[in-house]
């Protein structure tokens, strides 16, 4: 599995990242040299081994159904790049 | 100078509680060492008046008599926690100005039990990096030189800031964090204690997450006896933490009985890597001797899967991290770039506000996932992830802890391996496997090199037993007798 | 999956017949007091970016709390719809970037959900039944809202709705007509609401339908089908099912293929088009969340929801065909949505049962319709019904005394005994009155009467009608048949 400019390109738009043109290549090389190392995991064996995705063998713990948060708009607000009106906004988005 | 920064954190609160300095002393003698070290780039942020605010609060407590755990001991913060009103930059960009409305919880509770805020301090950008390079504030310097040599060393990452602020006495301990050993390679590479606890132990509340299933925040400090009390005020079930473990926190100082007669301690095969130096299979070598002669049982063990650990990190913690960071889109905070459409605003956003290293696993960790690879990376990773974790559970029915090196060399120069990816990712070689299977594990400074480098050993336990690494740990510690410290070169 | 022949409905188009093919997935929100993941309110129509927790707004460093209530929620649902109760699921992320998507990724469920195949019948007009298969029911989150006529270069972002639960309901693709679509979607809200799993208010968003809509020759294989996003209200599910297969016929008739793709139905153009915007590369990168752990449902847990659950409306329908002797159409009609069934049974209680459900269907329905009341807000009363009843079966008022008594408590809002007292309403069936108002009738139209004698029948409606003019409509029509028949003979 290698990765060309295009593939890059690809990705990064997925990752809504920029990337200049003259990049591309670079980071392909990179990432080719990434993967073909971790490309010797093909190797192992995994027959009838379950995925591991956490560390923690227990259940996902519950909540309880109770309103304890919300009506913070200073806090959500103060950070905002470009706030109007108690309103986040983007470039307007034409539908 | 001042001898109060020399002071160990335990040390500390016995001088406090015997009256022999205040906390305001203590921590203005902190606060001038830190303002002296700026050479060092170990703060992000410096936040003197809240240093001595809290320092005139924990002295007010105490003259009430209602000390603390920590009361009065100056700390500084890794900057991947948030900290309620003061910056927060995860050495990014793309943050700009964050301020946070909020705290996360480990730092809450180090405020809670009466600790002094420093400041926050350097690491890799979103704590990605063994170096402290990726930073977007600059390197951070290490303390250390090589005998004779004024070069430039990194104090390794992603804790590099908090290794060297500890290391250089600016404070008397620093939080951490740790996904694939950014506590434990930088505590190596600079001659301190750090100590990654079982994954769930610390609450990720409120810390800038890199990769979710490995992120994992502790201490790190001068001593083992230190990390045992900064760790009791960290660790702690949080109801805001899904993964956080419901489990009481016992008191680690009692675990330091210097006693480990009768434990069977693991040498894993797997861990004689060629191509490591000899000091390193020569420090390793020297801990096993001071182990048995302190009464514990040794026992080679075998972790097969050791090799996969590597690549199946770079799997696992990017395409984590791929999904983790999106939020960094400028819309709800942090620095936006502009653009004439949605789609043009994030990706100048998100071009301009990573830097490469970042960029580079957000692409690897969205490439895994894509449809059409999942399978042979992702699913992959986590199912050799399975394996890993399964050497431990195997190991451990025959040994109580495993010894191995923290790291595969001294620290090494800065801009020797910031242009080769794989190479700086080899810094992680002994240190992902204890993140993958979510143990906790302890690095210990056990000597130095031939230029007079620190070097570090690594005791990793079983799930949820801080209490025997850092047993084991301690006698380490002290066997080793490391008083060696850098010379005061950074000091202006 | 039982997949009775459904009547074929078949399109002619210009070069033969054609069979829709049609899925739904069905968004609905969970009622829950806060979120699926945090501890903000759900309320419907509250200040922007008011109800909104620094977790919905995915700021660093929040960590996701599963509400427990939403799992239940879920789970009910699923025991409603017959289907299978994984007591394993996974929460995923969905990753893509949005304005109204915080965290860059919506936590979902995609190969493991919380409830699996399930069924459920739909009623059709014709009175016949089908059965549509459930092919899952997931728990994810919804996202907030922009609004996109705010400022002239800005969209605006709230965050409100961003985190609340959603269930995603999907069905097999079963259905074959824009009708057969449509009772499936009311169908499923009565169960919803039946179990008060979703409020099912379509004009708030609380439910929304992705349509997938395809054709074929009648006998082949499925062709390539077109999403139908956000469509919200029953009428445009039909619509846009009617509208959107056509438009494939078309094309395909003019030798033409379908283009698989996301479209949206415009009502007020009455066409879907196709929002290819939101089309390029969708590559959504499902991962289970390391935020979250596996949900491990307790078997004792369903077990305890399952003999909770209130009787839903099939089993509703069937006992009241049974017991009240109702046909499956007025069961059908009093089981459509909760209240009125409790309220038809608070009526029958002891009553006549199909003459209740006369009167609820009938004129207590009409009246709901023509004041804007509900059966909650409704000053006519089960009680009201039940004495209005009372007072048809014992003699006191007739078939149309009642309908008057009835209209007079639309107004006033009044109990039927009290507006026959007061009104004076009161049937008779004192035979010496009617048999005063039969002679008086004779009297003034003798000639009828010898017309009557002679073999017309026909005039017998007549004089019942005058009859019941003298009386004022209140003789008891039983008794002046009667009386008529033995004094007109003579």
């Amino acid at each position: 599995m290698s990765v060309d400019r295009n593939t890059v390109a690809r990705i990064a738009r997925l990752a809504r990242i920029e990337v200049p043109e003259g990049e591309l290549e670079h980071i392909a090389g990179e990432l080719n040299g990434i993967l073909a190392w971790i490309e010797q995991l093909q190797a192992v064996d995994t027959t009838g081994v379950e995925p591991m995705t956490s560390a923690v063998a227990s259940s996902l713990p519950l909540r309880a159904d109770l309103v304890s948060d919300g009506g913070i708009l200073d806090n959500l607000m103060a950070n905002a790049p470009d706030p109007h009106d108690g309103f986040f906004t983007v470039p307007k988005v034409v539908e | 100078m001042s001898a109060l920064t020399d002071l160990s954190l335990a040390d500390a609160l016995t001088g406090l509680a015997a009256k022999d300095f205040s906390a305001r002393e203590l921590a203005t003698a902190h606060v001038e060492a830190v303002a002296a070290a700026s050479t060092l780039n170990a703060f992000v942020v410096e936040t003197p008046e809240r240093a001595l605010a809290d320092a005139e609060a924990s002295d007010a407590r105490r003259a009430r008599g209602e000390a603390l755990p920590l009361d009065g001991i100056p700390l500084a913060i890794k900057d991947l926690f948030c900290t309620k009103g003061i910056r927060t930059t995860a050495a990014s960009r793309i943050l700009g100005d964050f301020t946070p409305t909020y705290e996360s919880t480990v730092t809450s509770q180090l405020w809670r039990d009466g600790a002094v805020m420093l400041g926050k301090l350097n690491l890799d950008e979103f704590a990605m990096g063994s170096s402290n390079e990726t930073s977007a504030f600059g390197p951070v310097k290490n303390p250390w030189r090589r005998t004779g040599d004024t070069a430039v060393l990194v104090p390794g990452g992603s804790s590099g800031g908090s290794a060297a602020a500890v290391a250089a006495r600016l404070c008397l301990g620093a939080t951490g964090t740790d996904t694939g050993g950014s506590i434990r390679q930088p505590a190596a590479f600079t001659g301190i204690v750090g100590i990654k606890p079982t994954y769930g132990r610390c609450s990720r509340w409120g810390i800038v997450a890199f990769a979710s299933s490995l992120d994992q925040a502790g201490p790190m400090t001068r001593t083992v006896t230190d990390a045992a009390l900064m760790l009791r005020s960290m660790a702690g079930h949080d109801p805001k933490d899904s993964t956080s473990a419901n489990r009481a926190v016992p008191d680690y100082t009692k675990a330091l009985t210097g006693d480990v007669r009768g434990l069977k301690i693991g040498i894993p095969k797997e861990y004689r890597i060629e191509g490591v130096p000899a000091e390193i299979g020569r420090l390793w070598e020297q801990g096993i001797e001071w182990l048995k002669a302190a009464g514990a049982e040794i026992r080679e063990i075998s972790l097969p899967h050791t090799s996969q650990s590597l690549p199946t990190y770079y799997i696992v913690a990017p395409a984590e991290a791929s999904s983790n960071l999106a939020r960094y889109d400028g819309v709800r905070f942090g620095a936006r770039q502009p653009g004439r459409t949605l789609p043009e605003m994030y990706e100048k956003t998100r071009g301009a506000g990573f830097g490469r290293e970042v960029r580079r696993r957000i692409l690897i960790g969205t490439y895994v996932l894509s449809a059409g690879y999942y399978d042979a990376y992702y699913l992959k990773a986590q199912k050799v992830r399975s394996l890993i974790a399964r050497d431990f559970t195997e190991a451990y029915k025959e040994v109580d802890a495993i010894l191995a090196p923290a790291t595969p060399s001294a620290a090494f120069a800065a801009g020797e391996k910031s242009a080769d990816p794989l190479a700086m990712y080899l810094n992680d070689v002994f240190t992902v496997t204890a993140n993958l299977a979510g143990l906790p594990a302890l690095a210990v400074p056990a000597g130095l090199n031939s230029q007079g480098l620190p070097l570090g050993l690594q005791v990793i336990g079983r799930a949820f037993d801080e209490e025997t690494v850092l047993r084991i740990g301690h006698v380490i510690e002290k066997a080793a007798a490391f008083t060696a410290r850098p010379d005061n070169w950074w000091r202006v | 999956m039982a997949r009775e022949s459904a009547a074929a409905t078949v399109i002619e188009g210009a070069t033969g017949p054609w069979e829709m093919v049609i899925g739904l997935e069905v968004h609905a929100q969970v009622v829950s007091v806060s979120k699926l993941f945090s501890g903000a309110p759900t309320v419907f129509g509250a200040e922007p970016n008011t109800q909104v927790s620094l977790i919905d707004a995915g700021f660093p460093g929040m960590l996701p709390v599963i509400n427990e209530v939403c799992i239940a929620q879920a789970v009910r649902t699923g025991l409603g719809l017959q289907a299978q109760i994984n007591l394993h699921s996974v929460f995923d992320r969905k990753n893509y970037f949005y304005a109204d998507l915080p965290q860059g990724y919506q936590i979902s469920q995609y190969l493991q959900p919380i409830v699996g195949m399930g069924s459920m019948i739909i009623d059709l007009a014709d009175g016949t039944s089908r059965t549509v298969g459930i092919t899952r029911l997931h728990l994810e989150q919804d996202a907030g809202k922009s609004l996109h006529d705010q400022h002239p270069s800005l969209s605006y972002i709230d965050l409100n709705r961003a985190g609340i639960a959603l269930m995603e309901i999907v069905s097999e693709p079963d259905m074959r007509s824009a009708e057969e679509a449509g009772a499936y979607v009311k169908k499923l809200r009565t169960i919803l609401r039946y179990l008060g799993t979703c409020d099912g208010n379509m004009e708030e968003g609380s439910m929304r339908a992705d349509v997938n809509v395809s054709v074929r020759r009648p006998g082949e294989p499925y062709g390539t089908r077109c999403e139908i996003k956000n469509v919200n209200s029953v009428r445009y599910v039909m619509q846009a099912i009617e509208v959107e297969a056509r438009r494939q016929i078309d094309i395909l008739e003019a030798g033409g293929k379908i283009a698989q793709e996301t479209r949206l139905f415009d009502p007020g153009r009455g066409e879907t088009r196709s929002m290819r915007s939101k089309e390029e590369a969708h590559d959504y990168r499902y991962f289970p969340d390391p935020d979250l752990l596996p949900l491990i449902l307790d078997p004792a847990f369903v077990e305890a929801l399952k003999a909770d659950l209130p009787e839903l409306p099939d089993a509703k329908k069937a006992r009241f065909v049974a017991d009240y002797g109702l046909s499956p159409y007025d069961a059908g009609v009093l089981v459509a949505d909760r209240a009125s069934a409790d309220f038809y049974e608070a009526v029958a209680k002891g009553r006549d049962a199909r003459l209740a459900a006369n009167w609820v269907t009938g004129d207590f329905f009409a009246s709901l319709n023509s004041q804007g009341w509900t059966i909650e807000t409704s000053p006519i009363t089960a009680d009201h019904l039940r004495e209005l009843i009372d007072l048809i079966t014992d003699g006191t008022l007739s078939g149309r005394l009642a309908k008057e008594v009835f209209e007079v408590m639309v107004e006033t809002h009044q109990a039927p005994g009290q507006i026959v007292e007061e009104r004076g309403l009161r049937q008779v069936t004192d035979t010496g009155a009617i048999e005063a108002a039969i002679t008086a009738v004779m009297g003034a139209n003798a000639d009828k009467v010898a017309q009557y004698r002679s073999g017309k029948d026909k005039l017998f409606g007549f004089f019942v009608g005058q009859v019941m003019k003298q009386t004022e409509g209140k003789a008891n029509p039983a008794a002046v048949n009667e009386l008529l028949l033995t004094m007109l003979k003579g």
